[in-house]
Protein backbone atom coordinates (compact mmCIF):
# COMPACT_ATOMS: atom_id res chain seq x y z
CA UNK A 1 0.00 0.00 0.00
CA UNK A 2 0.99 3.58 0.03
CA UNK A 3 1.76 4.90 -3.39
CA UNK A 4 -0.81 7.41 -4.47
CA UNK A 5 -1.57 6.73 -8.08
CA UNK A 6 -4.93 8.51 -8.04
CA UNK A 7 -5.51 10.94 -10.83
CA UNK A 8 -8.49 13.16 -11.49
CA UNK A 9 -9.85 15.18 -14.33
CA UNK A 10 -7.78 18.29 -13.53
CA UNK A 11 -4.43 16.58 -14.02
CA UNK A 12 -5.35 14.07 -16.68
CA UNK A 13 -4.17 16.16 -19.60
CA UNK A 14 -0.79 17.01 -18.12
CA UNK A 15 -0.07 13.51 -16.79
CA UNK A 16 -1.55 11.37 -19.54
CA UNK A 17 -2.28 13.07 -22.82
CA UNK A 18 0.90 15.19 -22.67
CA UNK A 19 3.14 12.45 -21.29
CA UNK A 20 6.22 11.43 -23.23
CA UNK A 21 6.34 8.08 -21.44
CA UNK A 22 3.73 5.37 -22.06
CA UNK A 23 0.93 5.52 -19.50
CA UNK A 24 -1.48 2.95 -18.10
CA UNK A 25 -4.70 4.31 -16.64
CA UNK A 26 -6.72 1.98 -14.42
CA UNK A 27 -10.39 2.96 -14.32
CA UNK A 28 -11.86 1.58 -11.10
CA UNK A 29 -14.35 2.14 -8.24
CA UNK A 30 -14.21 1.39 -4.55
CA UNK A 31 -17.17 -1.02 -4.47
CA UNK A 32 -15.92 -2.98 -7.48
CA UNK A 33 -14.30 -6.08 -6.01
CA UNK A 34 -12.28 -7.15 -9.03
CA UNK A 35 -10.95 -3.55 -9.24
CA UNK A 36 -9.96 -3.58 -5.58
CA UNK A 37 -8.25 -6.95 -5.86
CA UNK A 38 -6.29 -5.57 -8.83
CA UNK A 39 -5.07 -2.59 -6.75
CA UNK A 40 -1.91 -4.20 -5.37
CA UNK A 41 -1.06 -5.57 -8.82
CA UNK A 42 -1.35 -2.10 -10.36
CA UNK A 43 0.90 -0.68 -7.63
CA UNK A 44 3.48 -3.39 -8.33
CA UNK A 45 3.50 -2.56 -12.03
CA UNK A 46 3.96 1.13 -11.17
CA UNK A 47 6.97 0.27 -8.99
CA UNK A 48 8.52 -2.17 -11.47
CA UNK A 49 8.29 0.30 -14.37
CA UNK A 50 9.18 3.51 -12.50
CA UNK A 51 11.05 5.79 -14.89
CA UNK A 52 9.97 3.77 -17.95
CA UNK A 53 6.21 4.12 -17.86
CA UNK A 54 3.61 5.87 -15.73
CA UNK A 55 0.67 4.22 -14.03
CA UNK A 56 -2.41 6.02 -12.73
CA UNK A 57 -5.76 5.13 -11.24
CA UNK A 58 -8.93 7.04 -12.08
CA UNK A 59 -11.84 6.55 -9.72
CA UNK A 60 -14.91 6.44 -11.92
CA UNK A 61 -17.18 7.46 -9.03
CA UNK A 62 -15.66 10.95 -9.04
CA UNK A 63 -14.65 11.08 -12.69
CA UNK A 64 -17.62 9.72 -14.58
CA UNK A 65 -16.96 12.17 -17.38
CA UNK A 66 -13.44 10.90 -18.04
CA UNK A 67 -14.69 7.33 -18.02
CA UNK A 68 -17.37 8.32 -20.50
CA UNK A 69 -14.89 10.11 -22.74
CA UNK A 70 -12.80 6.97 -23.06
CA UNK A 71 -15.78 4.70 -23.51
CA UNK A 72 -15.32 2.78 -20.28
CA UNK A 73 -18.28 0.40 -19.95
CA UNK A 74 -16.96 -2.21 -17.58
CA UNK A 75 -14.49 -1.79 -14.73
CA UNK A 76 -11.72 -2.50 -14.17
CA UNK A 77 -10.60 -1.21 -17.58
CA UNK A 78 -6.93 -0.51 -18.18
CA UNK A 79 -6.20 1.86 -21.03
CA UNK A 80 -2.68 2.12 -22.44
CA UNK A 81 -1.63 5.51 -23.80
CA UNK A 82 1.30 6.21 -26.09
CA UNK A 83 2.05 9.77 -27.21
CA UNK A 84 -1.17 10.81 -25.52
CA UNK A 85 -3.39 8.46 -27.50
CA UNK A 86 -5.14 5.32 -26.30
CA UNK A 87 -3.50 2.42 -28.12
CA UNK A 88 -4.53 -0.68 -26.20
CA UNK A 89 -6.84 -1.78 -23.40
CA UNK A 90 -7.69 -4.61 -21.05
CA UNK A 91 -11.22 -5.12 -19.74
CA UNK A 92 -11.69 -7.08 -16.52
CA UNK A 93 -9.33 -8.40 -13.88
CA UNK A 94 -6.19 -10.11 -15.20
CA UNK A 95 -2.93 -11.36 -13.71
CA UNK A 96 0.11 -9.09 -13.66
CA UNK A 97 1.87 -10.93 -16.49
CA UNK A 98 -0.92 -9.97 -18.91
CA UNK A 99 -0.54 -6.28 -18.01
CA UNK A 100 3.25 -6.23 -18.29
CA UNK A 101 3.29 -8.15 -21.57
CA UNK A 102 1.27 -5.43 -23.27
CA UNK A 103 3.37 -2.73 -21.63
CA UNK A 104 6.60 -4.38 -22.76
CA UNK A 105 5.24 -4.45 -26.29
CA UNK A 106 4.66 -0.68 -26.09
CA UNK A 107 8.14 -0.06 -24.72
CA UNK A 108 10.05 -2.06 -27.31
CA UNK B 1 14.37 -25.28 -10.47
CA UNK B 2 11.13 -26.71 -9.24
CA UNK B 3 9.63 -25.13 -6.12
CA UNK B 4 9.03 -27.64 -3.33
CA UNK B 5 6.13 -26.96 -0.97
CA UNK B 6 4.17 -28.88 1.63
CA UNK B 7 0.77 -27.78 0.40
CA UNK B 8 -0.18 -26.23 -2.90
CA UNK B 9 -3.63 -24.62 -3.11
CA UNK B 10 -5.26 -23.94 -6.46
CA UNK B 11 -7.67 -20.97 -6.40
CA UNK B 12 -7.78 -17.83 -4.24
CA UNK B 13 -11.47 -17.48 -3.33
CA UNK B 14 -12.81 -17.92 0.21
CA UNK B 15 -12.18 -21.68 0.21
CA UNK B 16 -8.58 -21.42 -1.01
CA UNK B 17 -7.67 -18.48 1.22
CA UNK B 18 -9.14 -20.18 4.29
CA UNK B 19 -7.17 -23.34 3.52
CA UNK B 20 -4.16 -21.03 3.18
CA UNK B 21 -4.76 -19.45 6.58
CA UNK B 22 -4.98 -22.83 8.32
CA UNK B 23 -2.10 -24.48 6.47
CA UNK B 24 0.37 -21.62 6.79
CA UNK B 25 -0.59 -20.99 10.38
CA UNK B 26 0.18 -24.66 11.02
CA UNK B 27 3.69 -23.84 9.75
CA UNK B 28 3.31 -25.81 6.57
CA UNK B 29 5.20 -24.31 3.65
CA UNK B 30 2.16 -23.32 1.59
CA UNK B 31 1.72 -21.84 -1.87
CA UNK B 32 -1.44 -20.70 -3.64
CA UNK B 33 -1.86 -20.43 -7.38
CA UNK B 34 -4.54 -18.06 -8.62
CA UNK B 35 -5.07 -17.66 -12.33
CA UNK B 36 -6.53 -14.13 -12.17
CA UNK B 37 -6.40 -12.20 -8.88
CA UNK B 38 -7.47 -13.50 -5.46
CA UNK B 39 -11.02 -12.79 -4.37
CA UNK B 40 -13.14 -15.25 -6.29
CA UNK B 41 -16.85 -14.81 -6.90
CA UNK B 42 -17.38 -12.93 -3.65
CA UNK B 43 -15.34 -9.97 -4.79
CA UNK B 44 -17.84 -9.41 -7.59
CA UNK B 45 -20.83 -8.95 -5.32
CA UNK B 46 -21.54 -5.77 -3.41
CA UNK B 47 -22.96 -6.38 0.03
CA UNK B 48 -22.77 -9.73 1.83
CA UNK B 49 -25.53 -9.89 4.43
CA UNK B 50 -25.42 -13.53 5.47
CA UNK B 51 -21.79 -14.08 6.42
CA UNK B 52 -21.72 -14.26 10.22
CA UNK B 53 -19.72 -11.75 12.21
CA UNK B 54 -20.67 -8.73 10.13
CA UNK B 55 -23.91 -7.59 11.68
CA UNK B 56 -24.42 -4.77 9.20
CA UNK B 57 -23.13 -6.69 6.21
CA UNK B 58 -19.76 -6.33 4.55
CA UNK B 59 -18.74 -5.42 1.02
CA UNK B 60 -17.55 -8.45 -0.92
CA UNK B 61 -14.37 -6.55 -1.79
CA UNK B 62 -13.69 -5.71 1.87
CA UNK B 63 -14.24 -9.27 3.01
CA UNK B 64 -11.88 -10.70 0.43
CA UNK B 65 -9.22 -8.05 1.03
CA UNK B 66 -9.27 -9.03 4.68
CA UNK B 67 -9.10 -12.76 4.00
CA UNK B 68 -6.16 -12.15 1.70
CA UNK B 69 -4.30 -10.06 4.29
CA UNK B 70 -5.01 -12.63 6.96
CA UNK B 71 -3.64 -15.44 4.80
CA UNK B 72 -0.47 -13.64 3.77
CA UNK B 73 0.17 -12.59 7.39
CA UNK B 74 0.83 -16.23 8.21
CA UNK B 75 3.19 -16.63 5.29
CA UNK B 76 1.00 -17.91 2.47
CA UNK B 77 2.80 -17.37 -0.85
CA UNK B 78 0.47 -16.29 -3.65
CA UNK B 79 1.42 -16.78 -7.29
CA UNK B 80 -0.64 -15.34 -10.15
CA UNK B 81 0.01 -18.06 -12.70
CA UNK B 82 -1.78 -20.36 -15.12
CA UNK B 83 -1.75 -24.09 -14.50
CA UNK B 84 -0.50 -25.76 -17.66
CA UNK B 85 0.10 -29.35 -16.60
CA UNK B 86 -0.44 -31.86 -13.81
CA UNK B 87 1.20 -35.12 -12.79
CA UNK B 88 -0.53 -36.54 -9.75
CA UNK B 89 0.39 -40.20 -10.16
CA UNK B 90 3.27 -40.33 -7.69
CA UNK B 91 3.46 -39.51 -3.99
CA UNK B 92 4.83 -36.07 -4.84
CA UNK B 93 2.29 -34.05 -6.81
CA UNK B 94 3.67 -32.08 -9.74
CA UNK B 95 1.96 -28.93 -10.97
CA UNK B 96 3.32 -26.97 -13.89
CA UNK B 97 2.40 -23.36 -14.57
CA UNK B 98 3.29 -20.87 -17.26
CA UNK B 99 6.11 -19.66 -14.99
CA UNK B 100 7.23 -22.49 -12.68
CA UNK B 101 7.05 -26.11 -11.65
CA UNK B 102 5.78 -27.00 -8.20
CA UNK B 103 6.32 -30.23 -6.26
CA UNK B 104 3.83 -30.57 -3.43
CA UNK B 105 3.23 -33.15 -0.73
CA UNK B 106 -0.48 -32.32 -0.82
CA UNK B 107 -2.76 -30.33 -3.13
CA UNK B 108 -6.03 -28.55 -2.31
CA UNK B 109 -8.21 -27.71 -5.29
CA UNK B 110 -10.40 -24.66 -4.64
CA UNK B 111 -10.93 -23.29 -8.12
CA UNK B 112 -14.64 -22.55 -7.59
CA UNK B 113 -16.94 -21.93 -10.48
CA UNK B 114 -17.65 -19.33 -13.14
CA UNK B 115 -20.88 -17.88 -14.44
CA UNK B 116 -22.73 -20.03 -16.92
CA UNK B 117 -23.31 -18.53 -20.34
CA UNK B 118 -26.60 -18.25 -22.18
CA UNK B 119 -25.13 -19.38 -25.48
CA UNK B 120 -27.35 -17.18 -27.60
CA UNK B 121 -26.40 -14.99 -30.58
CA UNK B 122 -25.00 -11.64 -29.46
CA UNK B 123 -23.71 -12.81 -26.10
CA UNK B 124 -20.08 -13.26 -27.19
CA UNK B 125 -20.13 -10.21 -29.44
CA UNK B 126 -21.22 -7.90 -26.63
CA UNK B 127 -19.12 -9.45 -23.86
CA UNK B 128 -17.31 -6.57 -22.10
CA UNK B 129 -19.43 -4.19 -24.14
CA UNK B 130 -22.74 -4.51 -22.37
CA UNK B 131 -23.11 -8.20 -21.50
CA UNK B 132 -21.97 -8.76 -17.95
CA UNK B 133 -21.94 -11.16 -15.01
CA UNK B 134 -20.58 -8.59 -12.53
CA UNK B 135 -22.93 -5.93 -11.16
CA UNK B 136 -20.24 -4.03 -9.28
CA UNK B 137 -18.14 -3.87 -12.47
CA UNK B 138 -20.84 -2.78 -14.89
CA UNK B 139 -23.57 -1.31 -12.68
CA UNK B 140 -22.06 2.12 -12.07
CA UNK B 141 -21.60 2.75 -15.80
CA UNK B 142 -25.23 1.75 -16.45
CA UNK B 143 -26.66 4.92 -14.95
CA UNK B 144 -30.21 5.67 -16.16
CA UNK B 145 -30.23 2.76 -18.57
CA UNK B 146 -32.86 0.11 -19.19
CA UNK B 147 -31.33 -3.28 -18.51
CA UNK B 148 -32.32 -6.90 -18.83
CA UNK B 149 -31.34 -9.34 -16.09
CA UNK B 150 -31.47 -13.02 -16.91
CA UNK B 151 -32.00 -15.34 -13.95
CA UNK B 152 -34.40 -15.21 -11.01
CA UNK B 153 -32.27 -17.14 -8.52
CA UNK B 154 -30.84 -15.55 -5.39
CA UNK B 155 -27.76 -14.25 -7.21
CA UNK B 156 -29.78 -12.68 -10.00
CA UNK B 157 -32.27 -10.97 -7.71
CA UNK B 158 -29.67 -9.86 -5.17
CA UNK B 159 -27.45 -8.35 -7.85
CA UNK B 160 -30.49 -6.74 -9.53
CA UNK B 161 -31.37 -5.01 -6.28
CA UNK B 162 -27.88 -3.50 -6.26
CA UNK B 163 -28.35 -2.40 -9.87
CA UNK B 164 -31.52 -0.47 -9.00
CA UNK B 165 -29.28 2.23 -7.54
CA UNK B 166 -28.06 3.10 -11.00
CA UNK B 167 -30.37 1.87 -13.72
CA UNK B 168 -33.73 3.22 -14.87
CA UNK B 169 -35.50 -0.11 -15.22
CA UNK B 170 -34.87 -3.84 -14.88
CA UNK B 171 -36.65 -6.45 -16.94
CA UNK B 172 -36.02 -9.69 -15.15
CA UNK B 173 -36.26 -12.72 -17.41
CA UNK B 174 -36.61 -16.15 -15.84
CA UNK B 175 -36.85 -19.43 -17.74
CA UNK B 176 -39.03 -21.14 -15.14
CA UNK B 177 -42.57 -20.11 -14.23
CA UNK B 178 -41.42 -18.83 -10.88
CA UNK B 179 -38.33 -17.32 -9.34
CA UNK B 180 -36.11 -19.42 -7.15
CA UNK B 181 -34.58 -16.60 -5.13
CA UNK B 182 -34.82 -16.43 -1.35
CA UNK B 183 -38.17 -14.97 -0.33
CA UNK B 184 -36.67 -11.91 1.37
CA UNK B 185 -35.03 -10.97 -1.94
CA UNK B 186 -38.14 -11.61 -4.03
CA UNK B 187 -40.22 -9.44 -1.72
CA UNK B 188 -37.75 -6.57 -2.05
CA UNK B 189 -37.74 -6.86 -5.83
CA UNK B 190 -41.54 -7.03 -6.14
CA UNK B 191 -41.84 -3.91 -4.01
CA UNK B 192 -39.45 -1.98 -6.23
CA UNK B 193 -41.13 -0.10 -9.11
CA UNK B 194 -38.04 -0.37 -11.31
CA UNK B 195 -38.69 -4.11 -11.84
CA UNK B 196 -40.87 -5.86 -14.36
CA UNK B 197 -40.90 -9.65 -14.57
CA UNK B 198 -40.90 -11.99 -17.52
CA UNK B 199 -41.34 -15.41 -15.95
CA UNK B 200 -41.50 -18.49 -18.12
CA UNK B 201 -39.54 -16.68 -20.84
CA UNK B 202 -36.36 -17.75 -22.56
CA UNK B 203 -33.76 -15.51 -24.15
CA UNK B 204 -33.29 -16.04 -27.89
CA UNK B 205 -30.79 -13.34 -28.81
CA UNK B 206 -29.08 -10.12 -27.79
CA UNK B 207 -29.34 -7.53 -30.53
CA UNK B 208 -27.65 -4.27 -31.40
CA UNK B 209 -25.05 -2.52 -33.51
CA UNK B 210 -22.10 -0.78 -31.83
CA UNK B 211 -24.02 -1.29 -28.59
CA UNK B 212 -26.88 -3.41 -27.31
CA UNK B 213 -30.37 -2.27 -28.31
CA UNK B 214 -32.66 -5.12 -27.33
CA UNK B 215 -33.08 -8.68 -26.14
CA UNK B 216 -35.43 -11.07 -27.90
CA UNK B 217 -37.33 -13.40 -25.58
CA UNK B 218 -40.00 -16.05 -26.13
CA UNK B 219 -42.90 -16.88 -23.86
CA UNK B 220 -42.43 -20.61 -23.31
CA UNK B 221 -46.19 -21.28 -23.02
CA UNK B 222 -47.62 -19.25 -25.88
CA UNK B 223 -44.50 -19.14 -28.08
CA UNK B 224 -44.97 -15.40 -28.47
CA UNK B 225 -41.74 -13.48 -29.15
CA UNK B 226 -41.01 -10.03 -27.73
CA UNK B 227 -38.18 -7.54 -28.10
CA UNK B 228 -37.23 -6.00 -24.77
CA UNK B 229 -35.42 -2.70 -25.11
CA UNK B 230 -32.13 -2.71 -23.18
CA UNK B 231 -28.66 -1.25 -23.28
CA UNK B 232 -27.12 -3.71 -20.84
CA UNK B 233 -27.69 -7.40 -20.16
CA UNK B 234 -26.69 -9.07 -16.90
CA UNK B 235 -26.64 -12.86 -16.81
CA UNK B 236 -26.94 -14.89 -13.58
CA UNK B 237 -28.19 -18.31 -14.62
CA UNK B 238 -25.97 -20.48 -12.47
CA UNK B 239 -22.41 -21.59 -12.42
CA UNK B 240 -20.08 -24.11 -14.06
CA UNK B 241 -17.22 -25.63 -12.07
CA UNK B 242 -13.66 -24.68 -13.02
CA UNK B 243 -12.50 -28.26 -13.47
CA UNK B 244 -11.74 -28.49 -17.18
CA UNK B 245 -8.03 -28.82 -16.42
CA UNK B 246 -8.70 -31.72 -14.02
CA UNK B 247 -10.36 -34.11 -16.48
CA UNK B 248 -8.61 -37.46 -16.34
CA UNK B 249 -6.71 -36.48 -13.18
CA UNK B 250 -9.40 -36.73 -10.51
CA UNK B 251 -12.93 -38.14 -10.31
CA UNK B 252 -15.65 -35.67 -11.32
CA UNK B 253 -19.44 -35.82 -11.19
CA UNK B 254 -21.37 -35.81 -14.50
CA UNK B 255 -21.80 -32.04 -14.09
CA UNK B 256 -18.05 -31.65 -13.61
CA UNK B 257 -17.83 -31.13 -9.84
CA UNK B 258 -15.07 -32.88 -7.86
CA UNK B 259 -16.27 -35.82 -5.81
CA UNK B 260 -15.00 -35.90 -2.23
CA UNK B 261 -15.58 -37.76 1.00
CA UNK B 262 -16.40 -36.15 4.33
CA UNK B 263 -12.74 -35.23 4.94
CA UNK B 264 -12.66 -33.66 1.48
CA UNK B 265 -10.34 -36.31 0.04
CA UNK B 266 -10.68 -36.79 -3.70
CA UNK B 267 -10.14 -39.95 -5.71
CA UNK B 268 -6.39 -39.17 -5.72
CA UNK B 269 -4.56 -39.70 -2.44
CA UNK B 270 -2.95 -36.42 -1.33
CA UNK B 271 -5.35 -34.29 -3.37
CA UNK B 272 -8.21 -32.55 -1.56
CA UNK B 273 -11.01 -30.27 -2.77
CA UNK B 274 -12.80 -27.37 -1.08
CA UNK B 275 -15.56 -24.89 -1.85
CA UNK B 276 -17.89 -24.48 -4.80
CA UNK B 277 -15.76 -26.71 -7.01
CA UNK B 278 -16.83 -29.87 -5.21
CA UNK B 279 -20.05 -31.82 -5.45
CA UNK B 280 -22.26 -30.64 -2.58
CA UNK B 281 -25.62 -29.13 -1.74
CA UNK B 282 -25.07 -25.58 -0.53
CA UNK B 283 -22.59 -23.22 -2.15
CA UNK B 284 -22.09 -20.17 0.03
CA UNK B 285 -19.16 -18.26 1.49
CA UNK B 286 -19.72 -19.85 4.90
CA UNK B 287 -19.65 -23.37 3.46
CA UNK B 288 -16.61 -22.56 1.31
CA UNK B 289 -14.80 -21.31 4.39
CA UNK B 290 -15.80 -24.47 6.29
CA UNK B 291 -14.48 -26.59 3.44
CA UNK B 292 -11.18 -24.69 3.38
CA UNK B 293 -10.72 -25.45 7.06
CA UNK B 294 -11.45 -29.15 6.68
CA UNK B 295 -9.28 -29.56 3.59
CA UNK B 296 -6.30 -27.91 5.27
CA UNK B 297 -6.66 -30.15 8.34
CA UNK B 298 -6.98 -33.23 6.17
CA UNK B 299 -3.89 -32.21 4.19
CA UNK B 300 -1.98 -31.68 7.44
CA UNK B 301 -2.94 -35.14 8.73
CA UNK B 302 -2.05 -36.68 5.39
CA UNK B 303 1.42 -35.07 5.40
CA UNK B 304 2.02 -36.02 9.03
CA UNK B 305 1.19 -39.65 8.30
CA UNK B 306 4.40 -39.81 6.20
CA UNK B 307 6.85 -38.05 8.43
C1 LIG C 1 -23.51 -13.02 -7.97
C2 LIG C 1 -23.21 -13.87 -6.77
C3 LIG C 1 -23.62 -13.43 -5.51
C4 LIG C 1 -23.33 -14.21 -4.37
N1 LIG C 1 -23.74 -13.75 -3.14
C5 LIG C 1 -23.45 -14.49 -2.03
C6 LIG C 1 -23.84 -14.04 -0.73
O1 LIG C 1 -24.46 -12.98 -0.56
N2 LIG C 1 -23.51 -14.82 0.35
C7 LIG C 1 -22.83 -16.01 0.22
O2 LIG C 1 -22.52 -16.65 1.24
N3 LIG C 1 -22.44 -16.46 -0.99
C8 LIG C 1 -22.74 -15.74 -2.13
N4 LIG C 1 -22.38 -16.21 -3.36
C9 LIG C 1 -21.69 -17.51 -3.45
C10 LIG C 1 -20.20 -17.38 -3.09
O3 LIG C 1 -19.65 -16.35 -3.87
C11 LIG C 1 -19.46 -18.68 -3.35
O4 LIG C 1 -20.08 -19.73 -2.66
C12 LIG C 1 -18.00 -18.60 -2.93
O5 LIG C 1 -17.34 -17.55 -3.59
C13 LIG C 1 -17.26 -19.91 -3.20
O6 LIG C 1 -15.92 -19.78 -2.88
P1 LIG C 1 -14.79 -20.67 -3.55
O7 LIG C 1 -13.52 -20.25 -2.92
O8 LIG C 1 -15.17 -22.10 -3.47
O9 LIG C 1 -14.83 -20.33 -5.11
P2 LIG C 1 -14.67 -18.94 -5.92
O10 LIG C 1 -15.17 -17.80 -5.13
O11 LIG C 1 -15.29 -19.21 -7.25
O12 LIG C 1 -13.09 -18.78 -6.10
C14 LIG C 1 -12.34 -19.59 -6.95
C15 LIG C 1 -11.04 -18.90 -7.32
O13 LIG C 1 -10.24 -19.81 -8.08
C16 LIG C 1 -9.69 -19.16 -9.21
N5 LIG C 1 -9.45 -20.15 -10.27
C17 LIG C 1 -10.34 -20.68 -11.15
N6 LIG C 1 -9.74 -21.57 -11.96
C18 LIG C 1 -8.45 -21.62 -11.60
C19 LIG C 1 -7.31 -22.36 -12.05
N7 LIG C 1 -7.39 -23.25 -13.06
N8 LIG C 1 -6.11 -22.17 -11.44
C20 LIG C 1 -6.01 -21.28 -10.43
N9 LIG C 1 -7.04 -20.55 -9.94
C21 LIG C 1 -8.25 -20.72 -10.52
C22 LIG C 1 -10.72 -18.11 -9.56
O14 LIG C 1 -10.14 -17.04 -10.30
C23 LIG C 1 -11.22 -17.66 -8.19
O15 LIG C 1 -10.45 -16.60 -7.66
C24 LIG C 1 -22.64 -15.45 -4.51
C25 LIG C 1 -22.23 -15.87 -5.78
C26 LIG C 1 -22.51 -15.10 -6.90
C27 LIG C 1 -22.06 -15.59 -8.25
Amino acid sequence: MGQNLELNHDHFQKEVTESTLPVIVDFWASWCGPCRMMGPVIEEVARDYAGKAKVFKVNTENNAQLAGEYGVISIPTLIYFKNGKPVDQIIGAVPKSVITKKLDALLS
Amino acid sequence: MAKEVDVLILGGGPAGLTAGIYASRARLNTGLIENVVPGGQVAKTELIENYPGFDEGILGADLMERMLKQATRFGLQIHSEQVTGLDWKGAVKKIETDQDTYLAKAVIVATGSDSKQLNVPGEKEFKGNGVSTCATCDGPTSANMDVVVVGGGSSGVQESLFLTRFVRSIKLVEFMDRMNAEKILQDKARANPKFSFFLGHEVLSINGDSKIRSVTVRDRKTGEKKDLGAERVFVWIGMVPNTGFLKGHVRLSPAGYIITDEDLRTSVSGVFAAGDVREKGIRQISTAVGDGTIAAQSALHYIESFS
